[in-house]
């Protein structure tokens, strides 16, 4: 048996960080669709309470291992995976854990805002009710509140809770799509592209509520925009050809990266 | 370095550069002018130089506005991020090199006495090594040449050492001929802002520096200007 540390250790660590606890840890993960080797020998340490950002050139692999991290990557033909990754130290490729209790533990918001076909409270109750999170109706309102209000939504859509989803602007079900995320009362939030489709407003009211939500959670959060990664997250991973480049200091990252690959890219030189 | 994807941004810096070439080479003539209108007494020169003093001013302007606009347009990161900080930081410095050879060019006008020989040679040294520096480092910056300017960082001593000698010679050419006072006053003002030319200077290598590595200069460069804890007594 090998000994996974608990506190973050690496030499990408930045100051900042040092003896924070790792919530997801990464060691030699490949992933492969079918023989198209998508990531290469990654590892990575991932602290808790924290926001880290993948950034990269498309196709480079950071959804593929986003989704490696709730495994969603399960349901894709083709995909294989090997080497670890644990969430708090338990492997979540083994063969005792529950997926569907791993998925709520570690939620995903995705680039497109998707709510269900049904109203804004049906939406966000929806999680806690198959998880049987709550024993009453009057829990279960509770619950739906306090994700809308986490989710910066709740004065917004208070009084249209019994509206579709779908009828909300396209910021405002990316926060439903959150608050969804929240009412399952995860550790981890997945975010792969969440602003991408928002104005700069709602991309700015996502961002203030990301920075608010790392105070409890561990994001990890996929963006196109070095921008946005820069303004939200203390750690920056940059991902090049299926391997993973640099991970540290967001601001050492954007102001003197330690990689070539780094530099090239942040600064707009790749062909 | 490779080129940018969208060449424009290449221009922006390039443009920056240029300006700051510019403001260097300017720089560099004012000095030289400024030392020769010292040594010797031409306020023609000196006039000059105060006439020319407005042209880095406004080229400083340039370089920040330029600087400002390449900030919201680009949105620079990384390398490119510290080109353009350290160009606003190095016109800075050219700026204030400018002033000061100003302000020593101005000084001409009011030495009126002949000037001994031996004060001069001091003097007129210092002023070779500061301009020597200057182009060194100006040189460095146009080829992003850090061992170049780690070299002239640590080569600011020797003008430190010289300043500190001329200063004990002209306290004991004032002590020995209080007629001479006014004029080695202006000379000591004239010494001292050329080894705060040499002090900017040293602010530029370490901006090269950064430019490359993204961090300061590892060790604290040993301040050699003693005049200041130099007592009446200890010049004798
Ligand atoms: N479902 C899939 N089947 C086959 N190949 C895929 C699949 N998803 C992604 N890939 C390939 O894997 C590589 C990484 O893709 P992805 O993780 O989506 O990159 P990124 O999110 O960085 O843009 C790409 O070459 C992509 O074509
Ligand atoms: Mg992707």
């Amino acid at each position: 048996m090998n000994m996974i540390p608990q506190t973050i250790q690496t030499p990408t660590t930045p100051d900042i960080l040092a003896g924070k606890p790792v919530k997801i840890l990464a060691r030699n993960v490949d992933i492969h669709y079918g023989d198209k080797h998508a990531i290469k020998n990654l590892s990575i340490d991932i602290p808790d309470r924290a926001v880290s950002s993948f950034i990269g050139p498309s196709g480079c692999g950071k959804s593929t291992f986003l989704r490696a991290i709730n495994r969603m990557n399960d349901t894709i033909p083709g995909c294989r995976i090997a080497g670890d990754i644990t969430l708090d130290g338990q492997n979540i490729y083994d063969r005792a854990i529950d997926v569907v209790q791993l998925r709520a533990k570690v939620g995903m918001v995705f680039q497109k805002p998707n709510p269900f076909p049904k109203s804004v409270f049906e939406n966000v109750a929806y999680g806690p009710r198959i998880h049987g999170l709550a024993s009453n109706k009057t829990e279960l309102e509770e619950i739906v509140v306090a994700s809308l209000r986490k989710a910066g939504l709740f004065e917004e859509v208070k009084d249209r809770l019994d509206h579709p989803g779908t009828g909300l602007s396209g910021g405002q079900q990316q926060r439903l799509c959150i608050a969804r995320a929240i009412a399952v009362n995860p550790e981890v939030i997945l975010m792969d592209e969440p602003c991408s489709a928002l104005d700069p407003i709602a991309t700015a009211r996502i961002e203030e509520l990301i920075d608010e939500l790392r105070q409890n959670f561990c994001i990890v959060i996929v963006t196109h925009s070095m921008q946005q990664a820069a303004r939200v997250s203390q750690l920056t991973a940059f991902f090049h050809l299926g391997t993973l480049v640099e991970f540290g200091d967001t601001g050492k990252v954007f102001t003197a990266p330690r990689d070539k690959r780094t530099q090239d890219y942040i600064t707009g030189r790749f062909g | 370095m490779s080129d940018h994807i969208v060449k424009s941004y290449d221009d922006d810096l390039a443009a920056l550069k240029t300006m700051l070439a510019q403001m260097g080479g300017i720089a560099e003539e004012q000095l030289s002018d400024a030392i020769q209108a010292i040594s010797k007494r031409d306020t023609k020169l000196a006039d000059m130089v105060i006439a020319q003093d407005g042209k880095i001013d406004a080229l400083e302007v340039q370089v920040e506005e330029k600087a400002i606009l390449t900030i919201a347009r680009r949105q620079p990161m990384a390398r490119d991020l510290r080109e353009i900080m350290v160009a606003i930081r190095i016109a800075s410095d050219l700026e204030r090199i400018g002033d000061l050879a100003k302000n020593t060019a101005k000084r001409s006008h009011a030495i009126s006495e002949p000037m001994p020989r031996r004060l001069m040679t001091g003097f007129a040294r210092m002023g070779r090594l500061a301009q020597e520096q200057l182009k060194d480092i100006l040189d460095a910056y146009a080829r992003s040449d850090s061992e170049k300017a780690l070299a002239v960082w640590r080569s600011d001593e020797e003008i430190d050492a010289l300043y500190n000698s001329i200063f004990r010679e002209l306290l004991t050419y004032m002590m020995e001929d209080p007629r001479m006072i006014g004029l080695c006053t202006h000379l000591l003002f004239g010494a001292k802002n050329l080894e705060r030319i040499g002090d900017h200077t040293t602010n530029i290598a370490e901006n090269i520096y950064y430019l490359s590595f993204g961090t300061a200069i590892p060790v604290e460069r040993p301040k050699k200007d003693q005049t200041s804890i130099t007592s009446y007594d200890a010049a004798l």
